[in-house]
């Protein structure tokens, strides 16, 4: 397989979070020795649901009104019902479907999917085989963020033992149904998150994403009807016929079924992924990530990666993490990606940072996005050199605004959303900058 | 000409794909090269793209959008040290000024002795163990300390 010029680290990095709390469903080979082996997501009943289906020859429309039952919502960022996708694919198309998994997890604080195929790859191939019985897909690719490279690794040595253990591949269980399943890579292009950009980086192409419509479901993979999941997603749809949709959706609160991976970085004791129910106060969480490190205040939180609003202290302690929640404490869910910023983080400098990941990304397909996510980024940048001006903050809610909506992906809103976000809340912070060309909180 | 291992390593990657669709192996195929020859040269770039039946501006479209492939040189180790939200919050900056002064190059700059060079990253996907960087875009050293940084100089040189 591939090589590289150092060794590759071999899967020793330790389990980083405190099991105590969590509700494991993605994660649930973590309880065991050797998660990610395939022996150990069989003792968990793992393959029998595929198995069952298949043999059993159960209808698609069964399997679908379970993942309805579920609640289930897509767990990349948008939060679009599972269920609901699933029924757009055409159920009879002469020739191949595809099916598709986004892996491709570049949003600055999101690394879920990365331990999902650390530690459960099996349980993802399964929930692929699953969909792919379901919607009549006979190719599936799991799209893996190229910056993860022992996880691409990973994840063909886990296809391998499916393959083996034949739970892929032709005739699957001595009937008709067949079903392949590859790993294919990013090589560092945070556009390819989108699903359209995903697929044109599938067919070895710049990932600039397609005007929808056509969607992906009749237009997709090689032109052809394509059912596009995040990981998290498919990876929670063997536990969802194991135990029932309704049990799923009974984790959760009402909108919000199940549990959901958080990846919790920045400012707290104990970063990392942290798999709980829907509808956790987000002071719960903030305990079980050890509280704000050396011992200082919470400030402000994202949380769910940049291109969601950010929350000051006061809105996110008494927000529940679920997607009503969020969207009543004037955020969103996202991809679950916490990043939490003590007292100490200078909001203006915080905020060049991300607009200068905007700019780095934008694919340059749209002007309002290439050229204003750089007009963004140099404007904050003029005021961190202390060249700022008072009327660069109207600038820049103009700029932002017209980036926004007007884009034929999500990336512009995306770009827009922090900077709008950060004057919002912490304006007298970007005042201040200007006024004495030096941050408020650290004098520099 | 595309060495025998990087001929077996892209067939073995054309096997994911119809076999109308030849041009989806190209960002394979350019990563397999790239980590054979160190980078991608233009000469590089268009073996891959001749070995797959596409246009040279088909290959080169792909190895200049994706930031990981290298159509320049990097030296042996390429370090990529990531300073973006969740590693700032971490004080990726320390990583990065060590990094600086440990190897007397900025970023995009190689070494005198053609070991080293330093890129800064985006996102990698990994923020639980921030301050974090990678190495020839395959290994990951997560919970970075300067003292650590130290010891995977070390362990590279």
């Amino acid at each position: 397989m591939a090589t590289s010029k150092t060794t590759t680290s071999k899967m020793t990095a330790p389990v980083m979070t405190d099991l105590k709390g969590q509700t494991l469903v993605t994660l649930q080979t973590l309880k065991e020795k050797n998660p990610a082996s395939l022996a150990t997501y069989e003792k968990l009943g793992g393959y029998q649901q595929l198995k069952r289906l298949v043999t059993d020859k159960v209808k698609a429309i069964e399997v679908i009104n379970e993942v309805k039952v579920s609640g289930l919502r897509g767990r990349g960022g948008a939060g679009f019902p599972t269920g609901l996708k699933w029924s757009f694919m055409p159920r009879y198309f002469d020739g191949t479907k595809y099916l598709v998994c986004n892996t491709d997890e570049g949003e600055p604080g999101t690394f879920k999917d990365r331990d999902i195929i650390r530690y459960n790859p099996h349980q993802l191939i399964e929930g692929m085989a699953i969909a792919a019985y379901t919607l009549g897909a006979g190719v599936g690719y799991n799209y893996i963020h190229g910056e993860i490279w022992r996880e691409y690794e990973i994840f063909e040595e886990a296809l391998a033992e499916a393959r083996a253990a034949g739970y892929i591949g032709k005739n699957l269980f001595g009937t008709n149904f067949s079903f392949e399943l590859y790993a294919v890579h990013g090589y560092g292009a945070y556009i390819c998150g989108e699903e359209t950009a995903l697929i044109e980086s599938i067919e070895g192409k710049k990932g600039q994403p397609r005007f929808k419509p056509p969607f992906p479901a009749s237009y997709g993979v090689f032109g052809k009807p394509t059912n596009v999941n995040n990981t998290e997603s498919y990876t929670s749809i063997p536990w969802i016929l194991q135990y029932g949709g309704q049990a799923f959706a009974d984790l959760g609160v009402a909108g919000s079924g199940g549990s959901k991976l958080f990846s919790v970085s920045g400012h707290v004791e104990k970063p990392g992924n942290y798999e709980v129910n829907m509808g956790m106060p987000f002071a719960e969480l903030l305990e079980m990530a050890g509280g704000i490190w050396k011992g200082r205040k919470l400030k402000a939180v994202i949380p769910g990666g940049p291109s969601t609003a950010v929350m000051p202290a006061e809105a996110i302690l008494g927000a529940t993490m679920d997607y009503n929640g969020l969207s009543k404490a004037g955020s969103s869910l996202g991809a679950g990606s916490m990043i939490v910023m003590d007292e100490t983080t200078c909001m203006v400098k915080t905020l060049k940072r991300l607009s200068y990941f905007f700019y780095e990304e934008s694919c340059g397909q749209c002007t309002p996005c290439r050229e204003g996510t750089g007009w963004v980024y140099r404007v904050i940048k003029r005021i961190t050199d202390g060249n700022g001006k008072m009327e660069d903050l109207d600038l820049l809610t103009d700029v932002s605004n017209n980036i926004s909506g007007r884009t034929i992906c999500a990336l512009g809103d995306a770009a827009a959303t922090p900077v709008l976000s950060f004057i919002k809340h912490f304006r007298p912070e970007f005042e201040y900058y200007i006024q004495h060309g030096k941050s408020m909180v650290d004098g520099k | 000409m595309l060495s025998v291992e990087a001929i077996e390593k892209i067939e073995y990657e054309l096997t994911k794909y119809p076999i109308d669709q030849r041009q989806a192996a190209v960002m394979s195929a350019l990563r397999i090269v790239q980590t054979e020859r160190g980078w991608l040269s233009q000469e590089s770039i268009s073996e891959v793209a001749a070995y797959l039946g596409i246009p040279d501006i088909a290959a080169l479209e792909v190895a200049t959008f994706y930031n990981m492939y290298d159509t320049e040189p990097v030296g042996k180790y390429k370090i990529t040290v990531c300073t973006n939200i969740s590693c700032m919050l971490r004080d990726s900056d320390s990583i990065v000024h060590h990094l600086q002064e440990k190897l007397g190059i900025g970023f995009n700059e190689i070494t005198a002795d053609g070991q080293f060079c330093l890129k800064e990253g985006e996102c990698m996907g990994a923020c639980g163990g921030a301050p974090l960087m990678s190495v020839n875009n395959a290994t990951m050293h997560e919970n970075l300390t300067t003292d650590r940084v130290d010891e995977i100089l070390k362990e590279l040189k």
